[in-house]
């Protein structure tokens, strides 16, 4: 099949020109189907045989072990059978043990492995995996098996927990689109693959991406003006520094903060009443702002209370921990509810610093992953010892352990706390250890009133051996184990995160789960790169990092799709031009509010409540919920205010945020999902929030002295960003006049009626 | 050519939906694009993305199903499991070799004694099954031929939001789908201008302070916000944001709508993204539910017979009366999954009053919504649900009077029941005790109950699951069972 072929059949029907052009086309890779291997596996599908090329344990082979065989011979002993292990490199070169003649794998005789005879069985009784599991194989997994057996069966560690070490900048074709290391790898992984990066995007596109990527809201006309016009070398750095310095840049980094630490202003179970945690957010905030390096930012949360002399803006950024849900109801045994808090804490910190799914082992030794039974509940020691309660009663806002912070202490250390005047002091929920420790036991099935054996407090060995000499054995042991030196996952994890807020996708796609069944780097090196760099030369500087990622040419890139990159990597999994992604609930939301100048740009502060349709709290729950019964909208600015401060009950969250896919902040949330769905469409259209917005821009517009053809190009450039090209101005000027006769109205409120549309276009909740 | 057809088809979506399963909107895209469907319309809604899953895995007896969860937990003491020796010994302490070490919840855990009590209502047998129904459920009673009681449900929650959770989810902890949710993702829509999964609220009359609910409870956990529960409500707007602002008249919705997918191709055609198309196409599900979803809400084509047969609050938009009608209006309209919540079954005290407060919202119109799809022939392939999410305690919570009592939370022992959809009628299944409280025979865990749904539905309940942060995570978690003598 030729490639003018290609060219002149729509976009659309590339997917199915590509199933074609495998059946003929045998020399390139299918890329609808190396879902397995990013590596160095290349697959070659014929119409009736896969053939595998040279695979790699760690990319290819792992994860069909993990995901296929790893539930019975991984690293829970009570579930293993036949006493095979698949997870540890000895497993694999034994003999079996009810057979001894047989091997796992045969080094002298590949064929001979037992491993494939057993994969390729048509016996049910024989065959793995056994038909019980639901699990098959599939051909394509069988053959990289065998080709790995061919090679030599060879085991390696698994990628993730051996630390990065800093990689070799690669060289390629492309120097003068690079700007700067990223690129090299970026590119250098294009031109593997046979892709080009794209040529850099066009100044208004560029700068409203990295408006909302920074801080959240979209530029004013005049901010994208000033930048076309400015022609210096540095206009782009310039434009960086500037949103780096912004106080919205922490309020745009805290919004990402509150998913993962699963905050809200309420209890969350059950009567669900309101609970205050605000200080802890403007803390946030002002960290972000104050560019406090990760590793104090981190440190301060674990362990803010128990460092030496603790201030208490320190004690403060303990509440971190105290953000999980507490429950209310009356009937509860409040040692169950203790238990989850502490797990929820230890899944948390986990999940954040680790990238692992430590949950799997607090009911057994996980399935998949090296952390034993045991290993979880010494992670969960660490955070056994606060002096709390299990069930709190009606109408406690911060149960103990608590932190009052008042007028002075504003005055003197924490002037970034938003205390309304009309409130003398405040009091929030933090961490404080109890007088005596508690002992932590192993609690069979994860369940609290199942004690089994005692433990110590540590962390998971695979990762990196918690040295009692080295760090004690508390919260601050534990911080400093997370920024040890040695350390191969905060770094990696932190810098993945980073990089799934700019270009939408992690470089490991699974940011919370770094482990064997976990998505694998699809740029190792890259990952490396930056979790070196940001480790060791950056020493935590956040805006540093977050500089370095957006200066790259890889980020200013083009967003749109080239054909040519599309047929080969049809979901821009390397990035051969800027991925154009929805924006976030909160950013939809703000740039509805800022692009028709009703933003009130107050940092900070109790959180608020916007107007949203009656009769959604009262209606579930049930006549309790205490000052949170019946929902009673604010007055004045409060309407107005940045999404991130929107009351947040999490019974009944918010239907702005959650119908564009905010999570419910029950729990610790690292991506949010990206949804297109018919509620979508009905709030932009039919939300008297993005009503008003349209009204008061329409206005705003329509009364400047200018052709109509002038008021819709600015309509749109302030909403979208973009400049409207003849063809859409024409457009939106028909759709203007239609209005008019169809509803016999005048020009100002036809005028009204397109900011809707405008409003409603996929463009504004776009980030392109 | 059904093979090729079939091939391209999956091509298509994978290719769109590789990311990390987020492409969703691309789902609808892969349907738009199907050459050989092209042009038919689609449901955003409950896009299917399950064909690893090969469902339905059998033939399936049940198409829709309504789900009438009392929330609170409602005394099968009272109403159902009838317990004449519970009368005879009447102030009795329950004896600690039948408590045997179960938990108890913390408003009873510091009584000094558990007094038995048997119910104030008297009970009868109705039909040719015998069934036991309580004088407060006269008209459940006499359809009782109709229905399949299950007096051995037992749970592992003893309290409210855990034990709801458990019920709607599989799991005691927030953070997994709804039933509703795993039945959308497994199986899609039936229709092309509703959602597949809807919910409807009401409050009970005998407890009116009851309980809460949580949005969560309907919640989509981990799936698509796709297979999310729609909540209708009885408000001006139905559906959240439904309705056009004042002034703006479908004439001028549909002339927006068009220009806006004008407008949105030629963005598709300069960036290329194919999440585009599908992004139109929830535009326009959104202007068809503008008028699908009232019409269905509105009840005014309803003959008066019918209203009548739901009894005197029939007309009361927000009652459980009104909310039956609404379900077989959702259910004529093919909704798959009609998820109705009455609260205020919580009768810790002041019981014989309460609870007749909620008999009286519940009765007539429970037992006239299984009639009205059975005389519309919807009753044999929709599966209609009525319990809640625990029982109660055979003995007194508080003070033990002449004629009053409460009872707490009880998990080892309940009563629900179910009709239609291959569930045997005229049935009783499992036993408890002669004082009520332990199951001597046919337990029924609730994971077995949610295994036997999705049965109905032709789903193998261990084969339905979704791959999680490397889980594989279904609904009944990691057991449950098929009951199958539940079958006809």
């Amino acid at each position: 099949m030729k490639k003018n072929n290609i060219k002149i059949l729509s976009y659309f029907f590339v997917p199915l020109l590509i199933t074609l052009a495998f059946k003929y086309v045998s020399s390139k890779p299918a890329v609808n189907d190396i879902s397995v291997s990013n590596q160095t596996n290349e697959i070659v599908k014929t119409s009736s045989k896969i053939e595998v090329s040279e695979v790699n344990f760690n990319f290819d082979v792992k994860p069909i072990l993990s995901d296929k065989c790893y539930t019975c011979h991984g690293p829970d002993d009570k579930a293993r059978q036949a006493n095979l292990r698949l997870d540890i490199q000895d497993g694999f070169y034994k003999s079996l043990e009810d057979n001894p003649n047989h091997y796992v794998i045969n080094k002298n005789n590949p064929n001979e492995s037992e491993i494939l005879k057993r994969i390729n069985s048509e016996n049910s009784i024989y065959v793995m995996p056994p038909p019980e599991s639901n699990l098959t194989l599939s051909e394509k997994e069988k053959q990289i098996l065998k080709k790995w057996v061919s090679q030599g069966g060879k085991w390696e560690q698994h990628w993730a927990y051996t630390k990065p070490e800093l990689p070799k900048v690669p060289e390629i074709k492309y120097k003068d689109w690079a700007t700067n290391e990223i690129d090299f790898f970026i590119s250098n992984k294009l031109e593997s693959k046979g892709m080009t990066p794209s040529n850099l995007e066009e100044k208004e596109i560029l700068i409203r991406r990295a408006y909302f990527d920074i801080i959240g809201l979209p530029p004013s006309l005049d901010e994208i003006d000033n930048f076309i016009s400015d022609k210096s070398e540095n206009a782009y750095e310039k434009v960086i520094d500037k949103l780096l310095m912004s106080e919205a840049y922490g309020e745009r980094m805290a919004a990402i903060w509150m998913d993962l630490s699963r905050y809200g202003d309420s209890h969350g179970y059950q009567d669900d009443q309101e609970r205050i945690m605000w200080p802890w957010r403007d803390w946030v905030i002002h960290a972000y702002n104050t560019n406090i390096p990760y590793d104090k930012f981190i440190t301060w949360q674990m362990a803010g209370d128990m460092l030496p002399n603790a201030t208490k803006e320190q004690i403060l950024a303990s509440g971190f921990n105290r953000n999980h849900k507490i429950t209310q109801e009356g009937g509860v045994v409040p040692e169950e509810y203790r238990v989850e808090y502490v797990a929820d804490r230890t899944v948390t910190s986990a999940k954040i610093m680790m990238g692992l799914t430590v949950e799997c082992a607090r009911c057994h030794t996980h399935k998949y992953d090296p952390i034993s039974h045991d290993e979880f509940f010494s992670l969960y020691s660490f955070f056994n010892n606060v002096e709390e309660d299990g069930l709190i009663g009606y109408g406690i806002t911060a149960p103990k352990p608590n932190l009052t912070i008042n007028k002075k202490d504003i005055n003197d250390d924490l002037s970034f706390v938003n205390l309304p005047d009309s409130i003398s002091d405040v009091t929030l929920m933090v961490m404080k250890e109890t007088e005596n420790l508690r002992n932590t036991y192993v609690l069979n099935r994860g369940s609290y009133d199942s004690p089994t054996r005692l433990v110590k407090p540590s962390t998971p060995k695979a990762v990196l051996e918690f040295d009692n000499n080295k760090y004690p054995s508390n919260r601050i042991g534990l911080s400093k184990w997370f920024f040890d030196k040695d350390n191969p996952l905060t770094s990696r994890v932190t810098v993945n995160r980073l990089w799934q807020q700019f270009f939408g996708v992690g470089i490991v796609a699974t940011p919370d789960d770094f482990g064997s069944q976990g998505n694998k780097p699809v740029n190792p090196e890259l990952l490396d790169w930056l979790a070196y760099t940001f480790q060791n030369k950056d020493n935590w500087d956040t805006k540093k990092f977050i500089k370095r990622l957006v200066m790259s040419s890889t980020y200013r890139q083009s967003s749109k799709v080239k054909k040519e990159n599309r047929l080969i990597d049809s979901d821009n999994t390397y990035l051969a031009n800027y991925p154009r992604q929805k924006l976030s609930a909160e950013m939809i939301r703000d740039n509805a509010l800022a692009t028709s100048k009703m933003l009130v740009k107050k940092v900070g502060g109790p959180s608020v409540k916007p107007m949203q349709p009656p009769g959604l709290w009262d209606e579930v729950t049930g006549g309790g919920g205490g000052s949170l019964a019946f929902y009673v909208p604010d007055s004045g600015e409060n309407l107005y205010r940045r999404s991130l401060y929107t009351f947040w009950k999490r019974t009944v969250p918010p239907p702005s945020m959650m119908i564009f896919d905010a999570p419910t902040r029950d729990f610790c949330s690292p991506v949010r999902q990206k949804t297109s769905t018919p509620l979508q469409s009905l709030a932009l259209m039919n939300d008297p929030q993005y009503q008003l917005a349209a009204e008061n821009l329409s206005e705003l517009i329509f009364n400047e002295n200018t052709s109509i053809e002038n008021k819709i190009i600015k309509l749109y450039r302030t909403v979208t960003g973009r400049t409207p090209i003849d063809i859409e101005v024409d457009k939106l000027k028909k759709y203007l006049d239609e209005i008019k006769e169809l509803n016999k109205i005048e020009d100002k409120i036809a005028f009204n009626s397109l900011a809707v549309l405008v409003y409603n276009l996929d463009e504004t909740t776009q980030k392109s | 050519m059904e093979e090729i057809h079939k091939h391209f088809l999956n091509n298509n979506r994978r290719n769109f939906l590789k990311k990390a399963g987020l492409g969703i909107g691309g789902l609808a895209l892969g349907s738009l694009l199907d050459p050989f469907n092209f042009g038919k319309e689609t449901n955003p809604f409950a896009s299917l993305n399950n064909n690893s899953l090969n469902l339905p895995h059998f033939a399936p007896k049940a198409k829709r199903i309504i789900y009438l969860f009392q929330s609170g937990g409602p005394s099968q003491l009272d109403l159902f499991d009838y317990k004449p020796k519970l009368n005879q010994l009447r102030g009795i302490d329950l004896p600690a070799s039948v408590r045997d070490g179960q938990r108890l919840t913390g408003m009873t855990s510091g009584q000094a004694k558990f007094p038995l009590v048997g119910s104030n209502y008297n009970f009868k047998q109705y039909g040719e099954s015998r069934a036991w129904v309580s004088e407060l459920m006269p008209y459940v009673g006499k359809i009782a031929d109709e229905l399949c009681f299950v007096k051995s449900m037992h749970t592992e929650a003893i309290n409210h939001d855990p034990a709801i959770t458990f019920f709607q989810t599989g799991s005691q902890q927030p953070g997994r789908p709804s039933m509703g949710s795993w039945m959308s993702y497994g199986l899609g829509s039936l229709n092309n201008n509703m959602p597949s999964f809807v919910v409807l609220l009401s409050n009970g009359t005998g407890r009116p302070k009851g309980q809460p609910l949580y949005s969560r409870l309907w919640g989509n956990g981990f799936l698509s916000s796709l297979h999310q529960g729609v909540q209708f409500r009885s408000a001006k707007d139905p559906v959240l944001y439904l309705k056009n602002p004042d002034g703006v008249t479908a004439q001028e919705r549909r002339k927006m709508l068009d220009y806006l997918a004008e407008l949105n191709h030629q963005q598709e055609a300069s960036f290329g993204d194919p999440e585009i198309s599908s992004r139109i196409a929830q535009y326009e599900m959104a202007y068809r539910m503008q008028t699908s979803v009232p019409e269905t809400m509105d009840i005014s084509d309803e003959p008066d017979h019918i209203l009548q047969m739901y009894g005197p609050n029939a007309q009361k938009p927000g009652t459980y009366a009104a909310n039956c009608i609404q379900a077989r209006r959702l259910i004529e309209k093919d909704v798959r999954f009609v998820q109705l919540y009455h609260m205020g079954w919580d009768q810790h005290e002041n019981l014989p009053g309460q609870i007749k407060g909620q008999t009286s919202d519940v009765d007539q119109p429970t037992a006239a919504l299984i009639m009205d799809l059975k005389q519309r022939g919807l009753l044999e392939d929709t599966l209609v649900v009525w319990g809640g999410e625990f029982g109660r305690t055979n003995y007194c919570q508080g003070t033990l009077s002449d004629t009053n009592y409460g009872r707490d939370h009880h998990p080892r022992s309940f009563t629900i029941f179910m009709a239609g959809a291959g569930i045997k009628p005229g049935f009783s299944y499992g036993e408890t005790d002669d004082l009520g409280y332990n199951i001597v025979k046919d337990p029924v865990h609730v994971h077995d109950l949610q295994a036997t749904i999705l049965n109905q539905f032709g789903i193998d309940h261990t084969k339905m699951i979704y791959k999680h942060q490397g889980r594989r995570f279904r609904l009944t978690d990691v057991s449950g069972n098929v009951i199958n003598d539940l079958l006809s």
